[in-house]
């Protein structure tokens, strides 16, 4: 299993690499001067457009800045924000958690609707439920969600009046981040009224954030199902006179969750690129909104560095699906 | 009994074969009623797109100064003239939405284009080549990969300028990989197989042996891969129009026009929902072929 586990970071290196040129390459290719860029529309005088070129070392041959780069990377310096002059990995660990509490909350709402929903489907092939849950699960794999999250907040924000229509929690709560996770800081706090407040502002992001996902599920699940019910040892289950329940959820289940699973796991780009769009829409404060207003405040080296970022974390959870892959089918760790 | 019927000539056969493959194709995917109700909706969105000036009752700039934010015809003060409302500016939103069609068929049109007839040479050389081409070439991708598309989309759009042609470039080279991998891994499995070697053996070249012997052997899942991309194309390029790095108002562009939409997300709800209902549509019609097109060409499923 070690073995196997190393063999897969190995593979990782080569496309690490990559990241790290895309993102160093990323500033390089603007067009025009990467300090005057910076500078923006007020110019900069001479001198300290000289002093800052030595700074960032624009005047160095392009393979030493790369290196120098790398270096920097692996001192975990990523340099600043132009705006709020704060590193940008500080930024990014603040904002995260709420990028991840969101997540974690669509994908058990994708999970939990998803598999069911799969199986059922499957189970009664070719019925009314399985034609409209598959109809369902195309309607929303299909749906731009920046609109669903807009249409919901026309719906249950303006018209009923259910959920506030943006943030992480009301402004009548404060209290320290123990976690980052609102669910869990507000429940540690005590405050009367804060779980609550967190939750209801929750509950649409994480729905819109879940579509996607949810669909692919669903539709992963169903095929799956399809696939493993057809199998000599479920119709040996069958004839054996087991339930079909237990038929179902127990012989053919464990099966067919091995692809699921790497649905799953692959969905986690998914959510990523996902939370951009709803972190938008709702004003969440996590790293898709982060990185849509630095794109539109210009602020190049938080883009830069939080693209480098965004990406590892994205191969750091495929990883983690490919291990859990591995425990799961031994097969796969022997090819 | 000496009356033979004239035997077929070449050029007669390959002729036939072409069409029963046609039936056959036609047979399995008009089996799937959804896939003909996507094709249907589709052809009508062409044909709207197409003759757009025709359908349109305004057009889709022109401003009516006595008509702002004007409900659909069916709310109370709703106009006959203005059948699904007006926006903030006084755009009729029908005609809008009708030449919005123009450009969402447009960007898929390009972007598949640009996307597939690149990912399927770069993947039938480094398939065909293997070596250090294939490793190099398959590394490049995994870094694009690597990163989520609309996220990698939107840098680029942000290094390259705001606008359309370039949210098309980004969106092509995103989903480019996808069609690599997949040609790749079809010529693969086809390369061994013995009617390739006989092809080389008679002394085809490398490029006709790619182009003409492989080639057609792949296109099924490739197609597949088109039209999962060609929605995929339509929503991520809504998506940058509607983060304001896509097409630049006041085209029509449903995503863009959602942007214009948002302040008034809870004043007028039609400027909001049209426009998105409008993608739906769209990419769920290209979505319910797609799922035909690989119920017909996939002979796994077939069987079953």
């Amino acid at each position: 299993m070690l073995g196997f586990i190393l063999k897969r970071i190995a593979l990782l290196l080569p496309t690490l690499l990559g990241i790290t040129i895309v993102s160093f390459g990323f500033v390089r290719v603007l067009p025009g001067d990467p300090v005057l860029l910076m500078a923006g529309e007020r110019g900069i005088k001479p001198e300290r457009y000289q002093k800052l070129m030595e700074q960032f070392g624009y005047d160095r041959p392009i393979w030493e800045q790369y290196l120098d780069y790398l270096n920097q990377l692996l001192h975990g310096n990523l340099g600043n924000s132009l705006v709020t002059k704060q590193p940008v990995v500080t930024e990014f660990f603040t904002l995260f958690p709420a990028t991840v509490e969101l997540s974690i909350c669509a994908l058990l709402i994708a999970v939990s609707i998803g598999i069911p929903a799969g199986i059922i489907a499957a189970s009664k092939r070719g019925s009314f439920w399985d034609q409209s849950l598959m109809g369902t699960a195309l309607v929303g794999y299909s749906m731009p969600i920046f609109w669903w999250g807009l249409l919901l907040i026309i719906v249950f924000s303006g018209w009923l009046q259910w959920t506030p229509v943006s943030g992480r929690i009301s402004l009548l709560y404060y209290f320290p981040d123990v976690t980052g996770f609102m669910l869990i800081d507000s429940l540690l706090s005590g405050q009367k009224g804060a779980f609550t407040s967190a939750l209801s502002h929750l509950v649409l992001p994480s729905i819109v954030l879940a579509t996607i996902p949810l669909a692919v599920i669903a539709r992963q699940t169903r095929s799956a199902m399809l696939e493993v019910l057809g199998e000599d040892y479920v119709r040996t289950a069958r004839a054996k006179g087991l339930s079909p329940t237990r038929v179902v959820g127990v012989h053919a289940l464990r099966n067919a969750m091995i692809p699921v699973i790497t649905v799953i796991g692959l969905s986690v780009g998914t959510l990523l690129a996902g939370a951009i769009l709803t972190e938008t829409i709702f004003s969440w404060p996590g790293i898709g909104k982060w990185m849509v207003d630095s794109i539109s405040r210009r602020d190049y080296p938080v883009v830069q560095s939080g693209l480098l970022m965004i990406a590892i974390v994205v191969m750091v959870v495929n990883l983690l699906v490919d291990m859990t892959y591995g425990f799961i089918n031994p097969r796969i760790r022997h090819d | 009994m000496t009356d033979i019927t004239k035997s077929p000539s070449a050029q007669d056969v390959k002729r036939q074969m072409r069409r029963q493959m046609l039936a056959d194709f036609w047979f399995y995917f008009s089996e799937n009623r959804g896939a003909v109700i996507g094709l249907w909706v589709f052809m009508a969105l062409v044909l709207l797109a197409v003759f757009a000036p025709i359908f349109a009752p305004h057009g889709a700039t022109e401003q009516y100064r006595d008509a702002f934010l004007v409900p659909p015809v069916w709310e109370e003060g709703g106009q006959w003239e203005f059948l699904l409302g007006t926006d903030a500016v006084g755009r009729d939103m029908l005609s809008r939405l009708i030449y919005g069609a123009r450009f969402s068929l447009f960007i898929g049109v390009v972007v598949v284009g640009i996307a597939a007839t690149t990912g399927v040479c770069i993947g039938l050389i480094a398939g065909y080549y293997r070596g250090a081409v294939d490793t190099i070439i398959m590394r490049i991708m995994d870094v694009i990969l690597a990163f989520p598309s609309l996220l990698l989309a939107l840098v680029m759009v942000a290094i390259l300028g705001p606008g359309l042609l370039n949210a098309m470039i980004a969106i092509a080279i995103v989903l480019q990989p996808h069609f690599v991998r997949l040609t790749r891994a079809s010529v693969l499995n086809e390369r061994g197989k013995d009617y390739v070697t006989s092809a080389r053996v008679a002394g085809a070249s490398p490029f006709y042996l790619m182009t003409r012997t492989i080639l057609p052997n792949c296109l099924g899942p490739v197609t597949v891969q088109a039209t999962l991309s060609f929605s995929n194309a339509i929503l991520d390029a809504a998506a940058l129009g509607f983060l304001g790095m896509g097409a630049q108002p006041p085209t029509p562009e449903w995503g863009t026009m959602l942007a214009e939409a948002r302040e008034f997300i809870l004043r007028a709800w039609w400027v909001v929902t049209f426009p998105g209902l409008a993608i739906l549509i769209t990419v769920l019609a290209i979505n319910l072929v797609g799922d035909g097109l690989r119920d017909a060409l996939d002979p796994k499923m077939k069987r079953s």
